[in-house]
């Protein structure tokens, strides 16, 4: 045991010697520079994979919206703009005929044409695929000619192809080499080829990509719309940055060129510090609340042998009492955008139309006892407490609120791993109110119909997203209506007819569209969508 | 030793499968894994669909011996959220915290000890008292406040070292190590002493209270009278003889560095297992977090097992007991 004679002096020399040695070196290098045209962006979650069908999720789809292309694209406005196809045309009311650019070439070299639409159409649909929603299952894909698709439909569909700026095309024969025809699936036995690797025809190519630590894009020098780019960037660094204190740190350090979200509470430090910026606007997303109006007694009340949310007065006096304005300017911090419909005014033409049930507690309490309720009574709230923006926050000022009429709130607040487990249609829709956010992922109204206020058995089927069961028969019929008007003017009327009942029935209490917050350095220029993507082709750097 | 070491490894084994067994009931309480999944229009049918795929329909026993018997082949699935098999993440995350989890210890040690002992021979000192309050500090403020603070002086206002991750790294092979980068260290130095803090303080104090037992004892009284130099007394007789329960505390230590960079790791972004794991919480990517558990688990086993043989090695008389017997 000579080793162990060695002087405790002995062991301090060397520890201090180690140290000594890693601070020396440390300082006396310095960082290696970045080009002058990498921009460095840090988002709160990580890009779980690169496969392009795998996830429905905005950050994943918007991210991989540099990569891979769809047949469409939305314009800094969100405006459908011409993207893989270069024209299309609606032939007859059931067949679409898209027209594809030509010269186009995935980032392998291989050329874009119909086989790789038709392939992409398959394996959109397929099983694993979490994007089925962009084409029906009954919609036939026939190739016409190598830059002509064609979409024949069983019935008239006028939303087609509003949801295809985020179906990217993939390569056929790339796939079919890689063993890569499956979509990505946590069921998978061997990691699948797409989910670590990317070929698409955008701007940009993944040049490497560590899963949850950083993912560096590579500008693509053979882009077909390279004549007309309108971005100086070349490089893009992407790195996940949990901790919200570390990432705005990550900004004001100079260190990142931009990270998002910030939270509300630090965009007035973001915007005053030097050399950054608070970049916000509303998002798509609208925040409201639900009732359960289906069973005939609430799980979760003092309320015995009736259901006080089957009552509209009920449902108006909650939508009353609460005081929208104090939860922009108190709990949001003026970044929200109180709602009057379920559905961004960005996403339907007529929202202009609408304006909220006034805030009024005493025209509430009113409601409320002529429904025969005016002693008020008790209800459990659900609530999330990591998913939206100061979710919580909302849940507990709406509890306050609702106090002043004589309701008694139980707020059960919990981590959103645990709140979906217990609402959504798979635990039998186990609530009586509650918050939820909600995005139409094809931009349209059709879909907050469909999947919100559409009547549901109580299995959930026809609208499983209806969590309280609204149910207004003249509302489906217009929905059935909606779902195949080709005008979009008549179709439009028909919404604002639907939402109006929804309105004056208080299906649910629509509350605001939360903002969105982005923290960017003074040098760089970029353009903030309200879908919350983040489209490298908008970034220059100066 | 042999017989030690075997019954320790068989008691190892049983803590393994308490702990496997305990991780995998918690996970029934996490949520739904098939939530986090997919995106908010997936239908329900095929949210049934993929929770039968993934087997979260079977009775909990058969998931528990399929899980035990895959992990005891080192097969911990696939994760849910990535997509990939839960071995190679970790594999890939484990040399970051191994680093960051060595580099706090160093920090600790080599730190700790000789304020330990300079508060330990000189009581009343200024610098004694300033070393006091200074651990004071360390021992009370949790983890993440010390990160953040120190994020916010040397990473925003001086801007001399990185707010977050892991600067660049060098591939070895196997091992992805930022040890050889200037950018490498300097990430590590923020990290470093935010996880090593609490430890530091610690260690300081145990040889402070060890020093100012020891050095009241009998043999530093005879090795004084024998004229040796104070330097000889204080550190080859003294401070020698503070080192066991140092050791020991020390080697607990680590498990619990090692275990604690989750915190740390979150902070500074750092990519590291416990990162990892934090975020499969949220999402509920079962198979990751059990996993995690099972390889901390068994590090503080094969710790403590560690600690226990080089009691043997530090101290004679164990030795001798044991050939007696």
């Amino acid at each position: 045991m000579i080793e162990n004679r060695m002087s405790a002096r002995t062991v301090a020399r060397r520890c201090r010697g180690a140290l000594l040695g890693l601070a020396v070196g440390a300082v006396a290098l310095t960082a290696t520079a970045a080009g002058a045209e990498t921009f460095k962006y840090a988002f709160q979650g990580e890009l779980r994979g690169l496969d392009p069908y795998s996830l429905n999720e905005t950050f994943t789809l918007g991210t991989l919206g540099n990569v891979y292309e769809g047949l469409t694209k939305r314009g800094a406005d969100l405006q459908i703009q011409p993207g893989l196809a270069e024209s299309w045309e609606v032939i007859e009311p059931t067949r679409w005929r898209f027209h594809l650019r030509k010269d186009v070439k995935f980032h392998n070299g291989n050329d874009f044409t119909a086989d790789d639409v038709v392939f992409s159409a398959e394996r959109v649909r397929s099983k694993e695929s979490d994007l089925k929603t962009r084409i029906g299952a009954d919609v036939k894909v026939e190739k016409v000619d190598d830059h002509t698709v064609d979409f024949v439909l069983t019935a008239p569909n006028p939303i087609l192809h509003y949801e295809w700026d985020t179906w990217g095309i993939m390569d056929k024969e790339w796939a079919e080499a890689n063993e890569a025809v499956k979509v990505t699936s946590a069921s998978d036995e061997n990691p699948n080829y797409a989910s670590l690797n990317a070929n698409g025809t955008g701007p940009f190519k993944v040049a490497s990509h560590e899963t949850g630590v950083k993912t560096v894009f590579d500008e693509n020098a053979d882009w077909w719309n390279k004549a007309d780019k309108k971005f100086n960037v070349d490089r893009v660094e992407l790195v996940p940055i949990a901790s919200d204190a570390t990432r705005v740190a990550a900004l004001l350090s100079g260190e990142m060129d931009m990270v998002y979200p910030v939270p509300v509470q630090d965009l007035k430090r973001v915007d005053s510090n030097d050399g950054t910026r608070a970049l916000t606007g509303p998002e798509l997303r609208t925040i409201f609340l639900g009732m359960d109006q289906m069973r005939d007694e609430l799980l979760y009340s003092n309320v015995k042998g009736k259901n006080p949310f089957k009552d509209q007065r009920v449902r108006q006096a909650f939508y009353q009492a609460i005081d929208i304005e104090a939860i922009k300017q108190k709990v949001m911090r003026g970044l929200s955008e109180p709602a009057a419909l379920m559905i961004s005014p960005f996403q339907f033409k007529l929202s202009d139309q609408f304006k909220r049930h006034p805030y009024d507690p005493e025209a509430a309490k009113k409601l409320m006892a002529d429904a025969g309720y005016a002693d008020g009574f008790e209800v459990s709230m659900d609530c999330p407490n990591d998913r939206y923006v100061n979710d919580e926050a909302i849940c507990q000022a709406v509890t306050a609120m609702l106090a002043r009429i004589g309701v008694k709130v139980n707020l059960n607040a919990q981590p959103k791993a645990k709140y979906f487990a217990k609402v959504l249609q798979s635990n039998g829709f186990d609530t009586s109110f509650y918050l939820l956010g909600w995005t139409p992922g094809s931009f349209d109204s059709w879909n907050v119909l469909s999947n919100l206020m559409h009547c549901r058995t109580a299995e959930g089927s026809e609208s499983p997203f209806n969590l309280g069961g609204y149910c207004n028969p003249k509302v489906d019929e217009l929905t059935a209506k909606i779902l195949v008007e080709n005008d979009p003017a008549k179709r439009d009327e028909m919404i604002a007819e639907a939402f109006r009942m929804h309105h004056e029935d208080v299906g649910h209490i629509p509350l605001h569209q939360q903002g969105l917050a982005w923290g960017v350095s003074d040098n760089i220029d970029l353009v903030q969508r309200a879908d919350n993507q983040l489209m490298f082709y908008h970034v220059n750097k100066k | 030793m042999t017989a030690f070491i075997l019954r320790r490894l068989l008691q190892a084994i049983l803590v393994m499968l308490v702990v496997a067994s305990l991780a995998f009931l918690m996970f029934r309480y996490v949520g739904d894994p098939v939530n986090q999944m997919v995106g908010v229009e997936t239908t329900p049918a095929e949210r049934e669909a993929l929770r039968e795929r993934l087997g979260l329909n079977e009775p909990i026993w058969l998931q528990f011996a399929r899980f035990v018997g895959n992990a005891a082949q080192f097969d911990f699935g696939t994760s849910y959220q990535f997509k990939q098999p839960v071995a190679g993440l970790i594999l890939e995350r484990l040399p970051a915290t191994l680093e960051l989890s060595i580099a706090s210890a160093l920090f600790a040690v080599c730190v700790g000890i000789p304020m330990g002992v300079y508060t330990g021979i000189r009581r009343h000192a200024w610098l004694s008292k300033v070393f006091l309050t200074v651990s004071l500090v360390g021992i009370s403020l949790p983890t993440f406040l010390i990160g953040i603070l120190l994020i916010f002086v040397f990473a925003v206002n001086l801007q001399v070292l990185p707010s977050f991750g892991r600067g660049e790294v060098v591939d070895l092979g196997i091992w992805r190590t930022g040890l050889l980068t200037a950018s490498g260290l300097k990430a590590l130095i923020l990290p470093a002493i935010t996880l090593g803090l609490f430890q530091m303080t610690l260690i300081m104090r145990l040889v402070r209270a060890e020093m100012l037992e020891v050095l009241r004892a009998d043999f530093i009284k005879f090795a004084r009278a024998r004229g040796l130099s104070d330097r000889a007394v204080n550190f080859r007789h003294a401070l020698k003889n503070t080192l066991i329960p140092v050791i020991t505390v020390t080697g607990l230590q680590l498990g619990q560095i090692i275990a604690f960079a989750i915190i740390t790791e979150t902070v500074f972004q750092w990519p590291g297992m416990g990162l990892l794991f934090l975020q499969a919480v949220q999402n509920v990517d079962i198979p990751i977090m059990a996993a995690y558990l099972i390889l901390i688990a068994f590090l503080f086993v094969l710790i403590n097992l560690v600690v226990d043989i080089l009691y043997f090695v530090v101290d004679p008389r164990l030795r001798v007991e044991r050939t007696v017997q």
